[in-house]
């Protein structure tokens, strides 16, 4: 745009007044260069792409919803004795905490839709976050350049988990209250120092005076905070990394395919927060959550059979059970291996799909940068696994709701336990294995697929009276996206012994490493795609078969 | 551990064809990329009355968004927020609750819904793609980058005023133990606290139903009792703090069931008490068949054997539970004769 | 009053009055001869361990002996009273099944509730135990609501779950669920401490402990109990709501945005 014309249309005064605002901001943040980049920017469809957003709505929706909720909660473990409206706990004595939460529950206008949906929306972005991670993960998305925002993202999932422990434990009713005193339990077993981070944690005995409000700042302030921080980073890297897409016809390493920002994906996103914050409205209106008034005040020696924390504690919670009764005394002192193995155990397994991608960069050498995602068939040994790692997971996630397991399938809940101390071990070995068995077996139909053709179902009997299934040739764009894949050689460590004849050390890590690969990328791992020779070779031939 | 010693082979091919080739398949390669497929429309992009449908019905849930709003509004005036309606199949329900959440959801699920509709059906669905650029900073840039960093450590003489590095080093990584030094008073030390519990010689135990001390009388074969130590009223301060550690089981077993010595020898007529709180993380373990003289923690599954000594029979717990010494005063009601000789709860690092 | 000496003449005058009569002198006799009723209550008290003892003979002594005295497959019922029998057979736990699992489950009860009186009379007459209870013991009247939600969660949540939905004790054994028990047999099992249960006697849980249990348990499980915040997913605690969530909540959530994300139909090509 030319300074005349801009001065003109200014002096008559006769520009919109959004495009007066807009050229007022530009001014002053320099928004037309950021928009320039973005405004058009190109996000790809997929149904999949969407569990993040799942996720970052409904972030969204707990942070509007919390907010509301500190109108009215009071975080103090003052005891009270109770005169609100909930007949079946007139008289009781309770923390403040607790009978505002009642107070919440039963008096405020609208404050049980708010709790719940709170509530509700914490188990769905947990939820989602999962199915999120594992969507990157088994397409592959954490590959450079996006290793540092899978690491964002898992930090989110973590942070997420014990945001939503303490602000399950604020409102002091019976069923929280025993999830801390577990908390506590496991911080006592901590050697050296356990006992005083739990006295420094509890103010002193449990459970004190102290720990609602603790928890409480750091429900609200100092977890949310980071976490917020860590989600603008996660999607400014989004952003800046461009999306990654499915392989396809026109979909290449070096372009991104897809409808612009402005307008369908800013009506579809937004529109999708709309959704997301509807559907668990509806939800919020139909099912109760955590109905503290029927669990009661919190007091350290009354307590529920079916304690479980939330969900995405549930993982913790089946390590402990699970665990045998292993305590050494020596010299005085107690190691509390029976609580200290599970409460090292939980960030070990967390921590091994977190740093997978560098285990996986180191094994193939591989720095180039990858926009194309994987179908997970084509990484067998990555898809197995994840599979794996997902099996440790729900199996431990099992135990920690043996109890509930045992009664409602007229089990022993001994032999529940029994079961998911050895499917700990066992499980995932055999996902493994079945896992990567199952990612060949399909790997070979897309390459008889692509020699062969699609099966069309027709029977044809020929001359000599032969029946055969007649199969259609692929379309160019079908070829294409089956063979678009690429596969690694396996590494070899090459000549030990260099031109002059003498003797190369060979490292202990780089034969790891020609182990590693060959399990990755050897002729066990994968399934040589279709070559074009072969492709020729069989359609010149005498027809299809 | 660099792979710098990667050979170039073993990495698969880059994808030839440059962005958005089209490339027919030809008899050098089948499996070429065919370029976008070309774009086909909608009903909406070639039937006007199709696209009116679409407004209309984009339209429809906006206001249908309106009238659930308005719907929220008068919901919030008029129900009472004590009313309980029978909602087949949910059953008894707040009917403020189902009918906030309702209207509330709707209101947000409509605006999404025609937000959603209107872009599949009236925006462009033309498919668009869009250049990537390398994450990586030309060779130019990169090197640029680095000489002025190289001038800035220089020119700041960093490398070499080792004396003022290293100070700084010192005094940037000291600074913070206030901050550590601040938290001391998040909590008192430990110091005993673990160790002991309100019980005492001579201390009544109190039925915790009726807050009447217990005769051994009181307690019969098969049953379950659960007491505090006399002294601890609900509406303490340190109600809390104390039942934490203070809660007991009675129960009664026939002398002769009883196989612990110690067990037997600190029981009253085969009345024996033992700690309520779990060695395992502190739960309040109490699930007692009767039959089997088995108790069960509801947290953890962590089964004592109270017939032999509380031991672990099964589950997590690494010790038996601490059991209470008792015995009859001359009024004939049932007292402790000291406290728990070991601490009670989880185990922590100074127990021994 | 004109219209009532109006009808003195009526011929059924003299029937309305001598059944009034009769019913006066039913009443009175009622009050105030106790000592009369007692005896016939005794007479009939016999008739019904008769009776007890011949339904005894065909459906329990298998098990529990010919005099109650127990054998190897069931244990003695001297002592263990009226109330006992009245909770097991009323809530069709015996007679049991011969082979049973880990524990004898609750089933369709197979006696009236004449036989079942009868063959508590019988067991009573055994030896002393307790009675079962008045309605005056389990009804709602005089009892604290709140005070037996604090007994409850002392008492009993740690096997029957918060609200009573029942839950899991060692190798197969379980606490049941109280939803729909007769409020008779939950005070009968806490005097009596059926199968694994430890009894509650009245010594250390009273009457008055019980009856507000009872309440509680009827106030926040029952037909009639209100769940403000919607469905009650079993009211098993975070288990179901983290099923619910996945299910329900992110399978709607990814159902929608299967719908955001999907093409648009295209016109068909003439």
């Amino acid at each position: 745009m030319s300074t005349t014309t801009s001065t003109e249309s200014r002096s008559r005064g006769k520009a919109p007044a959004g495009e007066r605002i807009a050229d007022w901001a530009d001014g002053r943040l320099g928004i037309y260069s950021l928009a320039k980049a973005n405004m058009r920017k190109i996000f790809p469809d997929h149904w999949s792409f969407m569990l993040g957003e799942v996720c970052m709505y409904s972030f969204i929706i707990i942070i509007l919803t919390g907010v509301y909720l500190t109108l009215f909660f009071h975080p103090s473990m003052n005891e009270v004795e109770y005169h609100g409206s909930y007949v079946p706990l007139q008289g009781q004595m309770m923390s403040e905490a607790f009978s505002s939460t009642l107070h919440i529950s039963f008096d405020v206008r609208g404050g049980l839709l708010i709790r719940q949906i709170h509530h509700w929306a914490a188990l769905i972005f947990l939820a989602g976050m999962f199915v999120h991670m594992m969507r990157v993960f088994f397409t592959g998305a954490f590959r450079k350049p996006r290793e540092v925002n899978w690491l964002f993202g898992f930090l989110l999932f973590v942070l997420g988990m014990f945001t939503g422990f303490t602000g399950y434990s604020l409102p002091d009713d019976l069923l929280s209250g025993t999830g801390v005193r577990f908390m506590e339990g496991a911080i006592l077993s901590v050697p050296i120092v356990g006992t005083y981070l739990s006295f420094f944690l509890f103010g002193g005995e449990f459970p004190g005076g102290d720990f609602v409000a603790r928890f409480y700042s750091i429900h609200i302030l100092l977890l949310p905070g980071i976490m917020l921080g860590l989600m603008v980073a996660h999607l400014i890297l989004v952003f800046y990394h461009k999306h990654t897409q499915f392989a396809g016809p026109g979909k290449t390493n070096k372009n991104v395919v897809g409808m612009p920002l402005l307008p369908v994906y800013m009506a579809k996103a937004g529109g999708f927060f709309f959704l997301v914050f509807g559907v668990i409205a509806v939800i919020a209106a139909i099912a109760q959550i955590n109905p503290i008034w029927a669990m009661g005040p919190y007091r350290p020696d009354q307590v529920s059979t079916g304690a479980q924390p939330d969900w995405y504690m549930g993982f913790a919670e089946g390590l402990i059970r699970f665990m045998p009764g292993w305590e050494v005394n020596f010299w005085g002192h107690t190691l509390v291996l029976g609580v200290f193995i599970p409460l090292v155990l939980f960030p070990l397994v967390l921590a091994l799909i977190a740093v997978y991608p560098f285990i996986e960069s180191w094994i193939t050498g591989d720095k180039r940068e990858h926009h194309i995602l994987d179908r997970p068939r084509n990484a067998p040994t990555r898809t197995a696994f994840g599979v794996a790692w997902i099996t440790v997971y729900m199996i431990t996630l099992v135990g920690g709701g043996n109890d509930l397991w045992a009664t409602h399938f007229h089990l022993s809940i001994n032999a529940v336990t029994w079961f998911v101390r050895i499917g700990f071990f066992v499980g995932p070995v055999i996902a493994f294995i079945v896992t990567k068995r199952i990612c060949l077996g399909l790997q070979r139909r897309d390459k008889d697929k692509v020699l062969h053709g699609r099966e069309t179902g027709t029977i044809k009997r020929l001359p000599h009276g032969e029946f055969i299934e007649v199969h259609e040739p692929l379309s160019q764009e079908a070829l294409h996206t089956l063979t678009a894949h690429e596969q690694y050689q396996p590494l070899e460590i090459g000549p030990t012994v260099d031109e002059n004849g003498v003797e190369r050390k060979v490292k202990a890590t780089e034969k790891l490493r020609a182990k590693l690969s060959e399990a990755y990328y050897g002729e066990e791992s994968q399934i040589p795609k279709p070559t074009v020779e072969e492709y020729k070779e069989i359609t010149s031939g005498h027809g299809h078969h | 551990m660099s792979s710098q010693d990667i050979p170039e082979e073993n990495l698969p091919a880059e994808q030839e064809h440059a962005h958005g080739a089209v490339s027919v398949a030809d008899e050098k390669n089948p499996f070429a990329d065919p370029g976008l497929p070309p774009h086909e429309h909608r009903i909406q992009d070639i039937d006007e009355r199709a696209a009116r449908r679409s407004e209309r019905m984009v339209a429809l849930l906006f206001t249908v968004s309106m009238l659930a709003t308005i719907g929220f509004i008068a919901s919030y005036v008029a129900i009472p927020h004590d009313k309980s309606i029978f909602v087949f199949p949910i059953g008894h329900l707040s009917a403020l609750n189902f009918a906030l959440g309702l209207t509330l959801g709707l209101a947000l699920f409509c605006i999404g819904a025609g937000a959603v509709h209107w872009a599949r059906t009236l925006m462009s669905d033309v498919e668009i793609a869009d250049e990537r650029h390398p994450i990586e900073a030309p060779a130019d840039v990169r090197e640029k980058v680095h000489a002025d960093f190289k001038q800035g450590a220089k020119e700041s003489a960093i490398g070499r005023r080792k004396l003022i590095r290293n100070t700084m080093l010192g005094a940037v990584a000291l600074v913070p133990l206030s901050g550590v030094m601040l938290l001391r008073d998040l909590g008192p030390l430990p110091g005993t606290k673990l160790r002991h519990t309100m019980w005492s010689k001579g201390k009544l135990l109190v039925n915790m139903n009726t807050n009447e001390p217990l005769r051994p009388s009181d307690v019969a074969v098969g049953s379950l009792t659960f007491a505090k130590p006399e002294g601890l009223e609900e509406h303490d301060e340190n109600f809390q703090t104390e039942i934490a550690k203070a809660a007991l089981m009675i129960v009664r077993l026939q002398p002769e069931n009883i196989k612990d010595k110690r067990e037997l020898e600190w029981s009253h007529e085969g009345i024996v008490a033992y700690s309520k709180i779990c060695t395992h993380v502190g739960c309040p373990i109490s699930l007692y068949e009767q039959q089997t003289h088995h108790v069960l923690c509801p947290c953890h599954q962590s089964t004592f054997d109270l017939s032999d000594g509380a031991r672990v029979i099964f589950g997590p717990a690494g010790h038996a539970l601490p059991q209470l010494r008792i015995g009859v005063n001359d009024e004939g009601y049932l007292e402790a004769l000291g406290d728990f000789e070991e601490p009670v709860g989880p185990a922590f690092w100074e127990r021994g | 009053m004109k219209k009532l000496s109006a009808r003195r003449r009526h011929p059924l005058a003299a029937v309305v009055v001598l059944l009034l009569a009769l019913a006066a002198t039913g009443g009175l006799y009622a009050a105030f001869a106790p000592a009369g009723k007692a005896q016939a209550d005794e007479a009939s008290q016999s008739l019904a361990i008769d009776e007890g003892k011949k339904l005894y003979t065909v459906g329990c002594a298998s098990c529990h002996g010919t005099g109650g005295q127990g054998t190897s497959d069931g244990p003695s019922l001297v002592g263990v009273g009226a109330a006992a029998v009245d909770f097991q057979v009323g809530t069709g736990r015996m007679p049991a099944a011969t082979s049973q699992g880990a524990q004898v489950p609750r089933k369709k009860n197979i006696y009236s509730q004449a036989e079942i009186d009868q063959l508590a009379a019988y067991i009573a007459s055994l030896g002393a135990g307790p009675a079962v209870p008045t309605k005056e013991q389990y009804g709602p009247e005089g009892a604290d609501i709140a005070k037996g939600g604090e007994l409850f969660r002392t008492n009993c949540a740690q096997c029957h779950n918060f609200t009573g939905k029942g839950g899991a004790l060692t190798k197969g054994k379980y606490a049941p669920s109280l939803e729909g028990v007769d409020p008779k047999h939950i005070y009968e099992a806490m005097q009596t401490g059926p199968q694994n249960m430890p009894s509650f006697p009245d010594t250390t849980m009273s009457e008055q402990n019980k009856k507000d249990i009872i309440a509680y348990l009827n106030a926040v499980n029952s037909d009639e109990t209100e769940n403000p915040g919607g469905l009650e997913l079993g009211g098993l605690g975070p288990v179901s709501e983290g099923l619910f969530a996945w299910i329900f909540g992110l399978g709607a959530l990814i159902a929608v945005a299967v719908w955001v994300a999907a093409r648009t139909a295209k016109a068909k090509k003439s």
